[in-house]
C-alpha cells in the first residue's frame, strides 16, 4: 500500500485505531482521552468511533489509572493507559515500578501485565514541573520496555509492536513532535523493540540520540555537511532494550561518538551510553565520548532561559567541530 | 438529605447455622492448617531456613477461611503481604507454599517471591503485594476486566486497616465506585499498622466509615467469628456480583504475633495480648462445634493430628527441594517474544 504523509500524532492514533478495531480487549484509559479528545489530541475521534466503554475518561488519578490498567491486563485485557505527561508519571511511579514491571518476575513468570503506558515528554514555557525528561528513571528498571520514537513511521510501528507485546511498555512521545509529518505506510506494520535506526549515514562522527533530539541532530548534520563533515545519526528508538550492536558498529566506523539527549547529564541516559561505548569500543575511539544534554537546572519559564537549557543545532555543530578539531 | 451510604451489620442478627457439620469441620481444619503452617514457618525462620520478612496471620485465620468459603472458585483475590492464610484457605497445597518460604525451586512462584508474594493463578489467587495499598488498584483493574468482558466473576481486595490511609486506597475506591466495579474491599482491622495503633494513624478508627465518601455499602463485623465472616462476605459478594458496585467489609481482628519477626512489640503490653486470647478464632470455633454437638475432643484431636502430618510433610518437602538453578536469575524478567 502507498505511503501517506501524516503527522506523528495521527500515526499514533492510527496504531490505536487499528488495535481497537482488531482486538476487543484493547481499551484506552486516561485523563481527557475521551470526550475532550486527548490533551494533545492524539485520541481525537476515537471516542466517537468506538464509544466511551473503549475510550475511557478517568478521574485525575495516575496511580489509579496505571494500577487499574495493570490489573485489567492481568485479567486478560490489553489496556492503553495514557498519562498526560511524563511529569505526572511520577505520581504513578510506584504502580509502574512495583507492580507493572514486577508482576511477571515476582510471581515466577505465572502472570503477565501487558499494559501500554503512553505518555508525553516535552516542554514549551511550562516551567519546572511540566517540562522534564524522565526516560532514564523508567529505562533503569528491569521488567519494562521503554521506547521513544522520533518520526511518524517509528511512532506507528513501535506503538503497534507495543500493542502486540505481552510485556509492559512505557511509550514516551514528545509534545513538540506531534505536528511533525512523515511518510507512513497505510495499514498495519511493526517496528521491533531494541533495533536502532541509522537516520543518516556518515563517516566522521556518530551522534547517538532519540526522540526530538534526532531532528536537532539531523539539522546539525545538514549544516555540517556544508563544512565537509559527514555525521552518522543513530536513532535508538528504544532505550530498553537498547541496540548496542548498531551503536558500537557505528562508533567502530566513525571513531567518534557524541551522545545527544534532552534529559539531564548526571546519571542520565547519556551516562549509560557513554560508559558502554567507552568500555566496548575503547580501542576504536579517536577521542573521548562526548555528551550534550539539557543544562542541569529545573527548567525556567522565561523563553530565552528555556532555549538556553537545551542543545540546539548550533551547539551540536559547535560540539562536533570541536571534537574533530 | 443524604442517602445512607453505609448499611448496618444486619447479618449479625438472628443467626442460625446454615452450614453443614462437614463444612464446619473443614473450616476448623483449614484454620488449624494455617496456624500450624505459620508456627512451622516461624520455627524455620529462627533456624535461618526462612529469610527476609515473615508476617504471621496468627489470630486472623477466620477471616481468610470464612471469606474464601463464601466466594466462587473463580473469583479473584488480591492480598497484602500477610498472605499465607489467604493462599492456604484458597486450597493451595502447603508443600509449594512452604518451599516458597525456603526459597526453593519448587516454591509457589519458583522461589522468586518469598513470604510476601505467595500466588497461584490456577486458584485465582493473584498474589500478596508488599507495598502497602499498592494492590488495591490492581484488584479494581481485575474487576474492571470482569465487568468489561461480562464475566460472572468478582474481585476481592484484602488489605489491612493501615492501607486505608494511603492514597492508592482512595484512588482505587473512587474509580471502583464511579464505574460500579464488581469488587469487595475487605479490610482486616488488626488494630496496628506495624506498631502504630489505628487511632493514632487514622482519623476514624471505624474504617468502614471511609466507604461512605464513595457511597459504597459497608459494614463492620467481628472478624474472629468465622460464621459471621462467611455470611457477611456471601451477602456483600452477591451484591457486587449483581452489579450493585463495590462493597466494603471491615473485619475486626487482632494480630497475636508481632508485625514481622523480630518485632519487640513495645507498642503494646503482654497483658493486652493475653486479654485477647479468649478471642482466638480457632478456640472459639472449637467451642461452638462442641456446643452444637458437631465435634468432641477426640475428633478435634484427630483433625489436628492430620494437620500436623500435612505440615510435617510440607516442611520435609521444602527441606528436600533444591534451590533454583543459577540460570533462573535471568528468567521471567520479560515474557519471551
Amino acid at each position: 500500500m502507498a505511503d501517506l504523509q501524516i503527522t506523528y500524532r495521527d500515526a499514533l492514533k492510527e496504531a490505536m485505531r487499528e488495535a481497537l478495531k482488531r482486538d476487543n480487549n484493547v481499551v484506552i484509559m486516561g485523563e481527557e482521552v475521551g470526550v475532550w479528545g486527548g490533551t494533545y489530541a492524539v485520541t481525537r475521534g476515537l471516542y466517537d468511533e468506538f464509544g466511551g466503554h473503549r475510550v475511557i475518561d478517568t478521574p485525575i488519578a495516575e496511580m489509579g489509572i496505571v494500577g487499574v490498567a495493570t490489573g485489567a491486563a492481568m485479567g486478560g485485557m490489553k489496556p492503553i493507559a495514557e498519562i498526560m505527561t511524563i511529569n505526572f508519571a511520577l505520581v504513578a511511579i510506584d504502580q509502574i515500578v512495583n507492580n507493572t514491571a514486577k508482576i511477571h518476575s515476582m510471581f515466577g513468570g505465572t502472570m503477565r501485565a501487558p499494559v501500554v503506558i503512553r505518555t508525553a515528554a516535552g516542554w514549551g514555557q511550562l516551567a519546572a514541573t511540566h517540562s522534564q525528561s524522565f526516560e532514564a528513571w523508567f529505562a533503569h528498571v528491569p521488567g519494562l520496555i521503554v521506547v521513544m520514537p522520533s518520526t511518524p513511521y517509528d511512532a506507528k510501528g513501535l506503538l503497534t509492536t507495543a500493542l502486540y507485546s505481552q510485556n509492559p511498555v512505557i511509550f514516551i512521545e514528545h509534545s513538540r513532535l506531534y505536528g511533525e509529518k512523515g511518510a507512513v505506510p497505510e495499514g498495519e506494520f511493526r517496528v521491533p523493540f531494541g533495533v536502532a535506526d541509522v537516520k543518516r549515514a556518515g563517516t566522521d562522527l556518530t551522534i547517538i540520540t532519540y526522540s526530538r533530539m534526532v531532528h536537532v541532530a539531523l539539522h546539525a548534520a545538514d549544516e555540517l555537511v556544508k563544512q565537509g563533515i559527514e555525521v552518522q545519526v543513530v536513532d535508538l528508538r528504544s532505550l530498553r532494550p537498547l541496540d548496542w550492536d548498531t551503536v558500537l558498529n557505528s562508533v567502530r566506523k566513525t571513531h567518534r561518538a557524541l551522545v545527544l539527549t534532552e534529559d539531564w547529564m548526571t546519571y542520565g541516559v547519556s551516562a549509560e551510553i557513554a560508559a558502554r561505548i567507552s568500555r566496548d569500543a575503547f580501542d576504536d575511539l579517536d577521542a573521548p565520548v562526548e555528551r550534550l544534554t539539557q543544562e542541569e537546572v529545573p527548567l525556567p519559564y522565561a523563553p530565552n532561559l528555556e532555549q538556553l537549557s537545551f542543545p540546539d543545532e548550533a551547539r551540536v555543530v559547535e560540539k562536533v567541530k570541536a571534537m574533530l578539531a | 438529605m443524604v442517602a445512607p451510604a453505609t448499611v448496618a451489620p444486619t447479618v449479625a442478627q438472628n443467626r442460625t447455622p446454615q452450614i453443614t457439620r462437614e463444612t464446619a469441620l473443614h473450616w476448623l481444619e483449614q484454620m488449624m492448617l494455617i496456624r500450624r503452617f505459620e508456627e512451622a514457618a516461624e520455627y524455620a525462620y529462627t533456624q535461618k531456613k526462612v529469610g527476609g520478612f515473615l508476617h504471621l496471620y496468627i489470630g486472623e485465620e477466620s477471616i481468610a477461611v470464612g471469606s474464601v468459603a463464601a466466594m466462587q472458585p473463580d473469583d479473584d483475590i488480591f492480598t497484602h503481604y500477610r498472605d499465607h492464610g489467604w493462599v492456604l484457605a484458597r486450597g493451595v497445597d502447603p508443600k509449594p507454599a512452604m518451599a516458597e518460604l525456603y526459597g526453593k525451586a519448587t516454591g509457589l512462584v519458583k522461589g522468586k517471591g518469598g513470604s510476601m508474594h505467595f500466588a497461584s493463578v490456577e486458584h485465582h489467587m493473584w498474589g500478596g503485594y508488599a507495598i502497602v495499598g499498592g494492590h488495591i488498584p490492581l484488584a479494581a483493574g481485575m474487576a474492571f476486566s470482569h465487568q468489561y468482558l461480562k464475566r460472572d466473576r468478582i474481585a476481592f481486595c484484602v488489605m489491612g486497616e493501615g492501607a486505608t490511609n494511603i492514597g492508592m486506597f482512595h484512588e482505587a475506591l473512587n474509580m471502583a465506585a464511579v464505574w460500579k466495579l464488581p469488587v469487595v474491599f475487605l479490610v482486616e482491622n488488626n488494630m496496628f499498622g506495624m506498631g502504630t495503633a489505628v487511632e493514632r494513624a487514622s482519623a476514624t478508627s471505624d474504617i468502614y466509615e471511609k466507604a461512605a465518601a464513595y457511597r459504597m455499602p459497608a459494614t463492620q463485623i467481628d472478624g474472629n467469628d468465622i460464621e459471621l465472616v462467611y455470611q457477611t462476605i456471601q451477602e456483600f459478594a452477591e451484591r457486587a456480583r449483581r452489579g450493585e458496585g463495590p462493597q466494603m467489609v471491615e473485619a475486626m481482628t487482632y494480630r497475636f504475633k508481632g508485625h514481622s519477626m523480630g518485632d519487640p512489640q513495645r507498642y503494646r503490653t503482654k497483658e493486652e495480648v493475653e486479654n485477647r486470647r479468649p478471642d482466638d478464632p480457632i478456640n472459639r470455633w472449637e467451642k461452638k462445634l462442641i456446643e452444637r454437638g458437631w465435634a468432641n475432643d477426640a475428633l478435634i484431636k484427630e483433625i489436628f493430628t492430620r494437620v500436623d502430618k500435612q505440615i510435617a510433610d510440607a516442611v520435609q518437602f521444602a527441606e528436600d527441594s533444591p534451590f533454583p538453578e543459577p540460570s533462573e536469575l535471568y528468567t521471567d524478567i520479560l515474557v519471551e517474544e
